[in-house]
C-alpha cells in the first residue's frame, strides 16, 4: 500500500441523532489525490459522515484529522476560529448546489476568498474567471444562479468551492438533484479534476463514475464501512453479501 | 345634520404641524424600533446561548402582553417617580421603538429562519464565520422576506403613534383634539384626522411597494 502521510485520517467516528445511531466508528484513511468514491444505500449514513468531516455535523466521538487540522478529538469540537481555517482547506460540494441566490455567479465564486481571505476584488474576479473557464461558464459570470440550469448551478458550486484553493474536495451527491442529461456535464468537471491530483472524497449514485474515476470505493451500510478497495475488485468481486445487493440493486435500475 | 369643515380649514396649518410631527416620532421610532427588533431577533435564533435567548424571548413576552398605552404611561407618568423625568418627545419614541421593536424582532427572526439551512452551511464550508454569513449570505436574502411583513409593522406603528397625543406631544391627534375643544365639531375633524393617517399610510405602502419592486428587479428573490 501506499505509504505517504494520509491527507484525511479518521478513526473511531460515531454520531448518532438522539437515540438513533448513524455511524457506528468509521475508520478510514485517504491518501493525497486519491479520489474515493463513496457507495451504499440511502439512509447508510453515507452524507453524513462525509459532513463530519467538514464539521458540519459534530461527531458523537472518534479523530477527524484533515489537511493537518484535527477536526475532533473524543467528541471536542475545536473552536470557531480553527474550524473556519479548516473549512478553507475542504471544499464543499453540496446535493442542493446551494448557490447565494442573491449574489451573481462571479460573486458566488468570489464571495469566500474575498470575505475569508480579505483577498481584493479584482484580483478575486480574476481567479474566478479562469475557474469559471474550467468549468465551461464563463459567458454565464454576471448572470444570476435563478437563470442557470441544474448543471449549470452545480458547475458554478464547484468553482466556488475551488476558489478557496482547497487541498481535499467533498461531494455529497453532487448529482442527484440533476435532471439525467446534466449529470454528465457535472461529472466531466469532477474527473478534469481527478485529473489534475485533486483529493476528492465523493458521495454518490453514479457507478459508472466509480468504476471510472475512483481509486477506492467504500461501501457503507447501516452507518459502518462494509468494505472497501479497488473499484474492479468491489464490482467484479466483492467479498461482503450486502455489497453484492447493493450492486446489483443499483446497477439493474433503469 | 351640516357638516361643517370650516374648523379644519382654518386650522389647517396647526394639523399640518401635528401632521410632521407624527411623521418625526413614527420615523424616528421606527429606525429605533429596526435597530431592537434586527439585534432581539438574531438574539432569539441561537436558544443554546440561554442568557440572551431569554433575555430577548422575555422582553418580546412583555412588550407584546401589555398594551402600549400602559407602556407609554409607564415611561412618562411611572419614572418620574425615581426622579426620571423624560421629556415627552422622548418617552413617545422609546415607547413606540420599544414596542414595535418587539414585532420587527419575530419578523427578523422568521424571514432569517425561512432562509434555506444549505445557505448558511455553504457559506460555512467556504469559512466564513457565522458573523460574516450572516451578514453576507443569510441577511441580504432575509430582508427581502422582511419587507412585506415589516410594511405592515410600520403601518401599525403610523396609527399607534397617535396614542403619544395622551403624554401631551403636539403631534396630528392632539392638534386636532385642540381644534375640537373650541370649534366642537368632533366628526369634521376626526375625519380630517382619519384622512391625514390615511395619505401617511398609503404613502407608506407605496414607498415599500417601490422599495420591494425594485429589489426583485435587482435579481435578489429568486
Amino acid at each position: 500500500m501506499n505509504l505517504t502521510t494520509p491527507i484525511v485520517h479518521i478513526q473511531g467516528l460515531r454520531k448518532s441523532f438522539g437515540s438513533h445511531v448513524v455511524l457506528h466508528g468509521i475508520d478510514f484513511d485517504v491518501q493525497p489525490s486519491q479520489v474515493v468514491v463513496v457507495v451504499g444505500p440511502s439512509g447508510s449514513g453515507k452524507s453524513t459522515f462525509l459532513r463530519c468531516c467538514n464539521g458540519l455535523e459534530q461527531p458523537d466521538s472518534g479523530l477527524v484529522e484533515i489537511c493537518g487540522h484535527t477536526l475532533t478529538n473524543a467528541g471536542k469540537m475545536p473552536e470557531e476560529e480553527a474550524l473556519n481555517r479548516l473549512r478553507e482547506d475542504v471544499g464543499m460540494v453540496f446535493q442542493s448546489f446551494n448557490l447565494f441566490p442573491h449574489l451573481s455567479v462571479l460573486d458566488n465564486i468570489t464571495v469566500g476568498p474575498r470575505k475569508v481571505r480579505g483577498v481584493p476584488r479584482p484580483l478575486a474576479e480574476e481567479e474566478a474567471m479562469a475557474l469559471l473557464e474550467k468549468v465551461g461558464l464563463v459567458q454565464k459570470a454576471h448572470a444570476m444562479p435563478a437563470s442557470l440550469s441544474g448543471g449549470q448551478k452545480q458547475r458554478v458550486a464547484i468553482a466556488r468551492a475551488l476558489a478557496m484553493r482547497p487541498k481535499v474536495m467533498l461531494f455529497d451527491e453532487p448529482t442527484s438533484a440533476l435532471d439525467p442529461e446534466l449529470v454528465g456535464e457535472v461529472l466531466q468537471v469532477m474527473k478534469l479534476l481527478a485529473s489534475e491530483g485533486m483529493t476528492m472524497m465523493v458521495v454518490t449514485h453514479e457507478m459508472d463514475f466509480a468504476r471510472e474515476v475512483g481509486d477506492i470505493v467504500v461501501v457503507m451500510d447501516a452507518g459502518a464501512v462494509i468494505e472497501s478497495g479497488a473499484p474492479e475488485v468491489i464490482f467484479t468481486n466483492p467479498t461482503q453479501a450486502r455489497t453484492r445487493e447493493f450492486l446489483h440493486a443499483v446497477l439493474t435500475r433503469g | 345634520m351640516e357638516l361643517d369643515f370650516s374648523p379644519v380649514f382654518s386650522g389647517w396649518r396647526n394639523l399640518l404641524q401635528g401632521a410632521m410631527v407624527t411623521v418625526e416620532i413614527t420615523a424616528m421610532a421606527l429606525v429605533l424600533g429596526c435597530i431592537m427588533g434586527l439585534a432581539v431577533g438574531i438574539g432569539r435564533l441561537k436558544p443554546e446561548r440561554r442568557a440572551i435567548y431569554a433575555l430577548c424571548t422575555s422582553y418580546v413576552a412583555v412588550i407584546r402582553g401589555t398594551p402600549l398605552l400602559v407602556q407609554l404611561f409607564l415611561l412618562f407618568f411611572g419614572l418620574p417617580q425615581f426622579n426620571i423625568l423624560l421629556p415627552a418627545l422622548v418617552c413617545g419614541v422609546i415607547g413606540l421603538g420599544i414596542y414595535s421593536g418587539a414585532y420587527v424582532s419575530e419578523i427578523v427572526r422568521g424571514s432569517i429562519q425561512s432562509i434555506d439551512r444549505g445557505q448558511m452551511e455553504a457559506a460555512r464550508s467556504l469559512g466564513m464565520s457565522y458573523g460574516t454569513a450572516m451578514r453576507t449570505i443569510i441577511l441580504p436574502q432575509a430582508l427581502v422576506r422582511m419587507i412585506p411583513p415589516l410594511g405592515n409593522e410600520f403601518i401599525a406603528l403610523i396609527k399607534n403613534s397617535a396614542l403619544v397625543s395622551l403624554l401631551t406631544i403636539h403631534d396630528v391627534m392632539h392638534e386636532g383634539q385642540k381644534i375640537i375643544s373650541v370649534s366642537y365639531r368632533s366628526l369634521e375633524v376626526y375625519l380630517a384626522i382619519a384622512a391625514i393617517y390615511f395619505v401617511l399610510t398609503g404613502l407608506t405602502t407605496l414607498a415599500l411597494r417601490r422599495i420591494e419592486h425594485r429589489l426583485r428587479a435587482g435579481g435578489m428573490v429568486q
